[in-house]
């Protein structure tokens, strides 16, 4: 048998180009490399030949091997990489399936504006002070100078607990606080007695309640907000600078602010105040004033000594002008489609 | 309160547009609801007379109307009102006629027929209130006159505003004169009143008595005698049209008039209905009847008052209502004239229980002038002297009881300043306040403090120490004035760990994808029970409305109504999360205001709590968002022992029995996790389960607050080990979980630990056999200094398996 080795390799290395699959490629490999292949087969006729062409012989056989070798290597190389591209292809996906999946929740459009107006404060040096939702006469009436009988406090029409299930108490001494006014009252209290102030910068975010209808303005649970600084040499200047720090930074630096006189039992001079609205008119937005002496008398404070302001608003009326929302009832309805609007 | 141009003026030489008066009243604190201009913008209306009234072939809601403007034609007329009858005189629009509204007046059909005009109004000509049907005209006047000529209509302008409660001297045409004319700096004169008298005295004619002192500061009557009812004159019935009242007769008029002008009620008596004159003031008997002015009979209290006759019968509820019994009529020829002061508190007081309001309550319970009845009586007996002829007699009666006396206020300047933020000298405080009546003393050169001294004035029941004349300062000078500075916080702005941490809860809820939902807390009788909870929520005494008369004591009927109100809008898987306060009596209620401040709580049950409702999940949803709701608030370290999160199987009110657990932390329980029982979701008309997840963030916060410490991450590997145990159904993973956590080596114990635990898979099959799981757990295990040898870990693991085979019963699937 007279086989050329280089006759074998070109075989082989047409054979291997010829390989569709690894299986196939590792069958060639076998064919022409393995122990019973045709190459390995030469070496069987070594020994009927000289030195000199042994050598010739071995030579060519080792270039036969490694030029199979070489394109096993190449074409096992090649299949991988054509594996991996269809897989790859296989892999593909339609990204735009999963449009909209994905979610994100929503706080409360209150909560949104509650945190705002707290954000918007800390930064101008008040804390946030919450208080009871259920207060008593004192705390809702009586310590805002509003003794029994007041005949202002008709202007609030209270939710009052009914006491047949409060042993010990009479009627219409348990309420629900018709204001956070009463968080004045307690931020003094709580100041004094731990040493912690005047100076007293407070706000008092909260749920208030009345005995309302609701419609498109009123809520019978609504929130407000109520600011209170109580220190030495506080003057009403300064409520009105501080009002119009806060409305600039709340509704932006082109928007002012102005006071008029209005009547609150636990403020004098009692005012509200207004901002500017775009078409030059003023927006009613909330009440303040200098904290009533007997208001400061009750918190615990001389008011020879100490003088203050006190501010509140409704944060729902805020978040209805912000958000443009028609009718105060969708902020309680609770309708997702309203909800996930903010 | 509406008040006129014209009517102001006759008090002060008000200058200005009425745009320019509008904003100083609200600049005065007299917020404007409106102006409107009268009177000028009705050129085109004529005084027509009703010829013919038919129907109109094709529609039953308009009649045709023939009217005669004086040239004798009958020109038709498409009207909707019925009131007026052939005959009667009444305002036409003609053709080409602008109505105050800005709708011109043009020749129509309406349903095919010819309408040439329109008929008028009160309203649509905006004389009046009344839009209840045609304004029928005096029938004295001439047919085709102006309208503006007829009615003496005079140009003006109505100037309306809220009055605030403690201003009772601005519901008076005077009271928001002076007030102006202090801010125009112009003169303020009150016309002086001198009637005529005739006759004998009214002393001779009656008597007053009275007999409560603290209901009634003083009476004063005078008698008027030749009375004729009658309409009174043009331009009084115009003002008073302008000002709201409706025109009635001219006693009542006059009547009307006076308060509005000058802020001071006044009643009236048929004098011949009060046996000799004799008028009594007492408080009420309880029980005691009288037949009021509009024909309703009152039951009356000891804690009303009452003015009785010589018979001591009431003929008369003190400052709300006039009896029927003395009422003036077509027969009255002497006029018994009142004007009393009464307490405002016991006015107000009666005028709420007996739901009767008038604009004379209404200034008897914010408090009259103190020293105007004499004025009051005079200006009536001038008005009605000389509209009806009547005769003045001589002489006031007059009683006193107890009134509020004249009285000083010492007011500091640097008081003045120091509160309001301004530099003003004592005579510009004087100058400012003179003028609305606070009339000022000195001050005095030698005292060390720059003080005046204030006579308040009798019109001011609210100006009673130096803040409340500080204000009027404020307010005559204009707070708008008060130079706007900034106080500087001394603290340093921030939210409370409590406050914080509730915003971390809800950016958590929100990554989730959550909406937060805002029920409100009141609830319906018998939608706690229908959650499946106790019945014990607190009642409101008062509430508006059943349905919002039970204060919640849950999360949850507020959430599953929102869950069902989306559901019946089509709006299914709501996921709404809560944060709000819940209403329980708790152990006690402080009442104590100094105690109340103390516990920062007047009901010990009021807990805020934070709840979760996941329509459309399972329980096991909920459980895993409640891992990530504690993770979000920074004072929880679940690793340590004292705070590790566990739940503890439970059959919980209004939740489904096999699917819920309490919420612990460490050995606290802190809330609740599960699903809604499927007979509450069924009661509230939700179709899908719902998830449901509820912690007490009272409870929760009370947790203190720790700061992460760091642990040195191990550069050694990790041995890990996954074990599967078969169990019983009733044994819970948590319970094996615990278990093996308790018998692998923890920190402190040994230089390495099990540095994770966790349950990866849960399996049932019939082959594992009914009642039974198989819990598969992976270890994780590794060291600070060194590789860890497999007989370390094997030891572990013999360890972990004997003890869950013990604690358990369960064994290890292989």
């Amino acid at each position: 048998m007279s086989v050329d080795p280089s006759q074998i390799a070109a075989t082989g290395i047409a054979a291997f180009a010829q390989a569709n699959t690894l299986d196939q490629v590792h069958e060639i490999e076998l064919q022409f490399l393995g122990a019973q292949s045709a190459l390995s087969g030469l070496k069987a006729s070594f020994r009927d030949l000289d030195p000199e062409q042994r050598k010739v012989l071995g030579a060519q056989m080792n270039s036969a091997r490694q030029q199979l070798e070489q394109a096993a290597q190449n074409r096992t190389e090649a299949l991988q990489s054509q594996a991996r591209a269809a897989q790859l292809d296989n892999e593909r996906l339609d990204l735009t399936e999963s449009l909209g999946r994905g979610k994100l929740g929503h706080s409360h459009v209150i909560t949104q504006t509650w945190e705002r107006l707290e954000d918007v404060f800390c930064s101008m040096g008040f804390t946030v002070a919450d208080g009871p939702e259920v207060e008593t006469d004192w705390f809702n009436f009586e310590a805002l100078n509003l003794p029994p009988a007041h005949p202002a406090r008709s202007l609030w029409d209270t939710l009052y607990l009914d006491s047949s299930q409060l042993e010990g108490l009479g009627q219409e001494q348990l309420l629900l606080r018709t204001h956070t006014s009463p968080v004045q009252i307690r931020s003094m209290l709580r100041a004094v007695r731990e040493g912690s102030g005047p100076p007293i910068y407070v706000v008092c975010p909260g749920r208030v309640y009345r005995r309302d209808t609701a419609d498109a303005t009123h809520l019978p649970v609504f929130h407000q907000i109520e600011g209170l600084v109580i220190d030495r040499g506080i003057t009403m200047g300064d409520l009105a600078g501080t009002i119009e720090s806060f409305v600039k930074s709340y509704f932006g630096d082109e928007m002012t602010s102005r006071l008029r006189p209005s009547y609150f039992p636990f403020t004098e001079p009692s005012a509200e105040f207004d901002i500017s609205a775009p078409d030059g008119s003023w927006l009613e937005v909330g009440g303040c004033g200098m904290v009533h002496p007997n208001v400061l008398r009750a918190g615990g404070l001389d008011p020879e000594e100490w003088s203050g302001f006190a501010f509140g608003f409704g944060i729902d009326r805020l978040a209805k002008i912000r958000y443009a929302v028609d009718d105060l009832r969708e902020f309680v309805t609770n309708d997702v489609r309203f909800l996930s609007q903010f | 309160m509406k008040v006129l141009l014209s009517w102001l003026r006759e008090f002060a030489p008000l200058v200005g547009e009425p745009e320019e008066l509008a904003n100083q009243l609200t600049d005065l604190g007299m917020e404007l609801e409106s102006i409107q201009l009268i009177g000028g913008s009705l050129q085109g209306i004529c005084v027509a007379q009703v010829l013919e009234i038919r129907p109109h072939p094709d529609a039953d809601k308009i009649c045709l109307v023939d009217v005669d403007l004086g040239d004798g034609e009958a020109l038709q007329i498409c009207c909707g009102a019925t009131n007026m009858a052939v005959g009667d005189l009444v305002p036409l629009a003609t053709i080409g006629t602008m109505m105050p509204s800005g709708m011109l007046i043009a020749q129509r059909k309406m349903r095919g027929q010819q309408s040439n005009g329109m008929l008028c109004s009160a309203r649509e000509m905006e004389i009046g209130e009344d839009h209840e049907g045609i304004l029928i005209l005096d029938p004295n006047l001439s047919l085709g006159q102006p309208i503006v000529d007829a009615l003496e209509l005079r140009e003006d302008v109505v100037f309306e505003f809220d009055a605030l409660p403690n201003r009772p001297d601005t519901l008076s045409v005077m009271g928001v004169a002076r007030d102006l004319a202090a801010r125009q700096g112009v003169a303020f004169s009150i016309p002086a009143h001198q009637p005529a008298t005739m006759g004998e005295s009214a002393a001779s004619l009656g008597s007053i008595q009275i007999l409560a002192p603290d209901l009634c500061g003083s009476f004063l009557t005078r008698v008027i005698s030749g009375v004729r009812l009658q309409q009174s004159p043009r331009w009084m019935a115009q003002r008073l049209i302008a000002a709201g009242m409706r025109p009635i007769n001219n006693v009542v008029d006059v009547s009307n008039y006076v308060m509005l002008e000058l802020g001071h009620p006044n009643h009236t008596y048929d004098l011949a209905k009060v046996p000799a004159g004799e008028l009594r003031v007492r408080w009420a008997n309880e029980g005691e009847q009288i037949v009021t002015l509009d024909g309703m009979t009152r039951s009356l209290t000891s804690q009303d008052g009452v003015i009785v006759d010589a018979t001591d019968a009431a003929i008369g509820i003190a400052g709300v209502m006039g009896g029927a019994s003395t009422e003036i009529s077509e027969t009255t020829t002497d006029v018994l004239l009142e004007l009393a002061w009464w307490n405002p508190e016991v006015v107000a007081a009666t005028s709420t229980r007996l739901n009767l309001h008038s604009e004379a309550s209404l200034r008897f319970k914010r408090g009259v002038d103190t020293e105007l009845a004499t004025q009051a009586a005079n200006r009536f007996a001038e008005l009605l002297t000389q509209i009806s002829g009547a005769e003045l007699h001589p002489d006031e009666i007059k009683a006193e009881g107890n009134l509020p006396q004249p009285h000083k206020v010492s007011v500091r300047l640097n008081k003045v300043n120091g509160l309001l933020g301004t530099a003003l000298t004592a005579e510009q405080v004087a100058d400012l306040i003179n003028p609305i009546g606070y009339l000022t003393q000195g001050p005095d050169s030698l005292s060390a403090e720059c003080e005046l001294l204030v006579q308040i004035p009798s019109w001011r029941p609210d100006s009673l120490i130096e803040v409340d004349v500080i204000e009027e300062v404020a307010r005559q000078y204009g707070m708008e004035r008060i130079p706007k500075t900034l106080p500087v916080s001394p603290h340093t702005g921030q939210l409370t760990e409590r406050q914080t941490d509730r915003r971390c809860l809800r950016r958590a809820l929100i990554g989730a994808g959550l909406i937060e939902a805002m029920p409100v807390p009141f609830l319906a009788p018998g939608d706690l029970e229908r959650a499946g909870l106790p019945a014990d929520g607190l009642l409101l005494a008062n509430p508006l409305v059943a349905e919002e008369s039970v204060l919640r004591t849950s999360l949850l009927p507020g959430l599953l109504k929102a869950v069902a109100y989306n559901a019946s809008h089509r709006q299914n898987n709501v996921e709404f999360y809560e944060l709000g306060r819940v209403f329980n009596l708790g152990e006690r209620v402080i009442a104590d205001p100094a105690e109340s401040a103390e516990a920062d709580r007047v009901l010990a049950g009021e807990t805020e709590h934070l709840a979760v409702v996941l329509a459309g999940s399972e329980a096991s949803i909920a459980v895993e968002l409640l891992q990530v709701v504690l993770s979000s608030v920074h004072r929880l370290e679940f690793g340590s022992e004292t705070q590790a999160l566990q739940l503890e199987t439970a059959q919980l009110p209004g939740l489904h029995p096999g699917r819920s657990a309490s919420v612990l932390l460490g050995t606290t329980k802190v809330g609740e996790v599960g699903e809604v029982h499927p007979e509450v979701l069924r009661a509230y008309g939700i179709e899908q389960p719902a998830a449901w997840l509820q912690i007490n963030l009272d409870l929760l916060f009370e947790f203190p607050s720790l700061v992460a410490q760091a642990r040195l991450v191990s550069r050694f590997p990790t041995s890990d080990m996954d074990l599967a145990f078969v169990v019983a159904e009733e044994v819970t993973a948590s319970s094996v979980l615990s278990t093996i956590r308790k018998s692998t080596p923890s920190e402190g114990e040994s230089a390495w630990v099990a540095t994770q635990v966790e349950l990866f898979d849960v399996f049932r099959s019939d082959q594992l056999g009914v009642g039974l799981k198989s819990l598969a757990f992976r270890l994780r295990f590794q060291a600070q200094d060194r590789t860890l040898t497999e007989e370390e870990v094997t030891e572990v693991r013999i360890q972990v398996i004997s003890e869950v085979e013990q604690k358990h019963g369960g064994y290890l699937r292989s």
